[in-house]
């Protein structure tokens, strides 16, 4: 079962950066948290499971979904050709796909000389009410510094996107 | 026998994946959604340890990268259209006057 859902997870992600239209980019990348949210089952964390669906896969990826359709510009313009393999591009390309390898080769290879065998111990955390008066007491500082995280975002997303309305008006004003 | 060295594999590969994404594409939305594979690599593996850990500590922090990731994606999401507007363009090397 692990292996379905890690095959899953990795070939949804290969795709998502294989893909030339963002919109399948993002549809694929929903089927990976999907995998993931299986695989946080199987850790016994059913809540961190659903709040991948729901949080995850159901908020953040329909924003950028929404995104992508209101920009309604979904190939890349690129001056080379795109089939071309990324490590048979010239210049920095190149060199970004070497180190992205590397540090894959990298990381397998520290974890292969990891000596535990990792195997998992009884008595794991499943209860949202452990989760939950573990998150209001021992991290209700980090609780409160978020909720404040995400009014500025929701501050700064408003501004940035907006419309430069008083050069507009500047604008119509000059002539 | 799935080992706690089986999902650390997997996240490293997963955020491997990201970080090519990152390098190898050139449209800002697809970067995007690679740092979000990164993300949900180093999600992975909180859980992963939590769970040999026996704590609920690291489901704790993966609430904390959530939020993290979507503020990131809003206000990501807003620069991305506010440069569309500008150029066009979602081409990150259309944007290169940014670096002067």
């Amino acid at each position: 079962m692990f292996y379905l859902f890690a095959a899953v997870a990795i070939g949804a992600s290969l795709l998502v950066i294989a893909q030339r239209n963002p919109i399948y980019s993002v549809l694929l990348l929903i089927g990976s948290f999907g995998a993931l949210s299986g695989l946080y089952v199987m850790l016994d964390a059913p809540f961190v499971a659903v709040i991948q669906i729901i949080v995850y896969a159901g908020a953040i990826m329909v924003l950028f979904l929404f995104v992508v359709m209101l920009l309604n510009a979904p190939h890349e313009d690129t001056e080379y050709d795109e089939r071309v393999h990324p490590l048979l591009r010239p210049g920095p390309m190149r060199l970004g796909a070497l180190l992205a390898l590397l540090l894959g080769i990298e990381l397998l290879w520290a974890l292969g000389r990891g000596g535990e065998s990792g195997v998992f111990p009884g008595g794991a955390v499943t209860s949202v009410a452990v989760i939950g008066r573990s998150l209001f007491t021992d991290y209700a500082f980090p609780f409160e510094v978020t909720s404040i995280l995400i009014l500025v975002a929701m501050v700064g997303a408003v501004v940035l996107a907006r419309r430069d309305t008083a050069r507009d008006r500047r604008d119509r004003g000059g002539v | 026998m799935v080992t706690l060295n089986h999902y650390l594999i997997l996240s490293a590969i997963l955020f491997a994946i990201g970080t090519a994404g990152v390098f190898v594409r050139r449209n800002l939305i697809t970067i995007l959604l690679s740092i979000e594979i990164m993300l949900n690599a180093v999600n992975l593996t909180f859980v992963a340890f939590g769970r040999a850990l026996g704590s609920a500590d690291g489901q704790i922090i993966v609430f904390f990268v959530m939020t993290v990731a979507a503020a990131e994606a809003a206000v990501g999401l807003a620069i991305v259209i506010s440069l569309f507007r500008h150029k066009e363009s979602l081409n990150p090397d259309s944007f290169a006057s940014l670096k002067w």
